[in-house]
């Protein structure tokens, strides 16, 4: 596990690099559009201001990143009397990979099957899950849904893709910035410019403006090339964890079988989910500015591990799958051949669409502390936190219940 | 500055160089121990829930299944041979035993459709389910904990350090009894 952290981080350092010299390189030509005496001083002012806004952007990001996006997400913390299967499972996963405490847990209170994990270390993860995905999967299914997530956190992703996120932001901020000054005070800056006499001038201002359209887009590429790898290396994890591929595949495959789009998810926080929250009809999920490798190809991969549930078995998988070499695991850790078989599935029963709906909805109702009270008539007694009275009366027999 | 001086400079910086490695590589072997150490404690809180569930499940189901008497025994008995075990390996033994038990038990409670429409007894099943489940991944992260420091000590030149500070091998937690890695048979007969 170290080793992939390790391997993680020089490839993150990488990409950093690339990201820095393109934010850089945009500071550098837009302040030399507005460097109208050729003084040099504002190519070295924009490079300031690059770095000035990525500099707040990061603060922002690192010191409450996680707190934005459970909030952005309506995500409640929950206490084990809620959903207590779902503690066992976290707990178990938390065991399972070693980690010494206990990330927070959020409950999602929307129909749409979902999961994202936050937290730039495993000192403080929070794990959040929408009622929709509770309600739908089995025991076996949320423990792998949850390894993922989990492995997102212990391999660093979150953190990763937190600082390259804001790298991005910052990098559309500035071109948007620049474009749209060029819009506005474009007349006056060129009309100075032919005084000055520069064709030199004319020909800054066409590779800014080419850069401006180029950088963002050359900059998500990267970004999304690099989330969708994270993606695989965290199924691989999450396999390694729980030691049964069946119970993601089969996660995966019941929360893409969803088409319900989850109102509170968006453009920026969409990459952190475990599954696209956004399905727009008639897009392709194979393209290339797609944060999320496509499901279905997911799920193949897992289904093809035999042998074993090691990193290694899910590398051989994987090229199986796609037909190519391209490596998702790093090298050292392949080397390590490790022997760890797969375990039993237990048997759970399917649940019909009404009872998933009904649980779903009960769920919904205990994050939002309803009392629940057993008649014993058979009739279940939902009460919500703000009922006035301290008695309530069963509908169907009369008898009278505490509240 | 003499040929000598820069000889005795060089000899010196090398004997730095070595002292610098030798610490180092003696605190990532103690590093590494103590994971062991905290992988084994963590199997230890796992083993000892399981141990405080059990005279609780068996006070639930009693009543259901009368049958069963003879397995609640077995149960109890097994589950104080595992309290009193104390090496690695005895544990490995009597803990394979017990697991062997409850899976046996879980099956059996098939049988028995009103016990699973209780809902104190399903709230126990959860628990009893999550605590073998934590028990098998507690084993599993300790064994890799194991397998970490095993290799680090034997490997150059952490095993000369590990020999010079007496750093002794850890045991594998394995679970001795088959029966618990077969799939429990159910039959309809």
């Amino acid at each position: 596990m170290w080793e992939l952290i390790k391997a993680n981080q020089r490839r993150s350092v990488m990409l950093f690099v690339v990201m820095g010299i393109i934010l850089i390189g945009l500071g550098f030509v837009f302040g030399m559009v507005f460097d109208h005496k050729h003084t040099g001083g504002g190519a070295i002012t924009g490079i300031i201001i690059a770095l000035l806004v990525w500099f707040i952007l990061s603060l922002v990001a690192v010191t409450s990143g996680s707190a934005i996006m459970l909030s952005a997400s309506n995500a409640k913390e929950v206490t084990q009397d809620v959903h207590p299967q779902l503690f066992n499972v976290v707990d178990e996963m938390r065991i399972a990979a070693g980690m010494s405490k206990m990330p927070k847990v959020y409950i999602i209170n929307t129909d749409a099957p979902n999961a994202f994990a936050t937290g730039m270390s495993p000192d403080n993860a929070a794990v959040a899950v929408t009622a929709g995905l509770l309600a739908r999967l089995n025991r076996d299914e949320l423990q792998g849904v949850m390894a993922h997530e989990m492995s997102h956190v212990i391999n660093r992703d979150v953190k990763f893709m937190t600082i390259a996120g804001v790298m991005l932001g910052s990098i559309v901020i500035i071109s948007e910035i620049f474009l749209r000054s060029m819009i506005f005070g474009g007349g006056s800056g060129g009309s100075r410019s032919k005084d000055g006499g520069g064709q030199a001038q004319a020909i800054i201002m066409v590779i800014a403006l080419v850069f401006a359209i180029l950088a963002p887009i050359l900059a998500q590429l990267l970004y999304f090339s690099i989330s969708r790898k994270r993606e695989y290396l965290a199924d691989a994890s999450a396999v390694r964890l729980t030691r049964y591929p069946e119970g993601l595949a089969s996660a995966l495959e019941k929360i893409s079988n969803s088409n319900i789009d989850m109102p509170m998810a968006n453009k920026v926080t969409a990459p952190m989910y475990i599954c696209n929250p956004m399905k727009k009809k008639g897009m392709k999920m194979s393209d290339l500015s797609s944060t999320h490798p496509p499901i279905s190809e997911r799920i193949r991969i897992l289904r093809a591990m035999a042998g074993g549930a090691g990193l290694a078995n899910y590398q051989s998988a994987y090229s199986q799958v796609k037909g190519n070499a391209s490596k998702i695991i790093p090298g050292g850790e392949l080397k390590k051949a490790e022997d760890i078989g797969i375990r039993m599935g237990i048997a759970f029963e399917v649940k019909d669409n009404k009872t998933t709906a009904r649980s779903s909805n009960d769920i919904m109702m205990k994050v939002d502390n309803y009392a629940f009270i057993n008649c014993d008539c058979g009739m279940k007694l939902k009460v919500p936190a703000n009922y006035s009275s301290n008695e309530i009366m069963c509908p169907r027999c009369g008898t009278r219940h505490e509240v | 500055m003499s040929t000598l001086g820069i000889a005795l400079l060089v000899i010196l910086g090398v004997i730095v160089l070595l002292i610098f490695m030798v610490i180092g590589i003696y605190n990532s072997l103690i590093t590494l121990r103590n994971q062991v150490k905290n992988a084994w404690a963590q199997i230890d809180v796992q083993l000892k829930r399981r141990h405080d569930l059990i005279p609780n499940l068996i006070e639930t189901v009693k009543g259901y299944m009368g049958h069963e008497r003879q397995t609640f025994e077995a149960i109890t008995q097994a589950r104080s041979n595992a309290m009193n075990a104390t090496t690695v390996a005895e544990k490995g033994q009597a803990e394979g035993v017990l697991s062997g038990m409850m899976g046996r038990l879980q099956v059996a409670v098939e049988a028995y459709p009103e016990l699973k429409a209780n809902q104190n007894f399903l709230a126990l099943q959860e628990e009893l389910t999550s605590t073998e489940n934590k028990i098998s991944y507690s084993r599993q992260s300790y064994n890799d904990q194991v397998l970490f420091y095993n290799n680090k000590k034997q490997v150059f030149p952490s095993n000369i350090i590990a020999g010079m500070f007496n750093f002794a091998d850890e045991v594998f937690f394995e679970i001795q009894d088959q029966a618990e890695k077969e799939v429990p048979k159910v039959s309809f007969s």
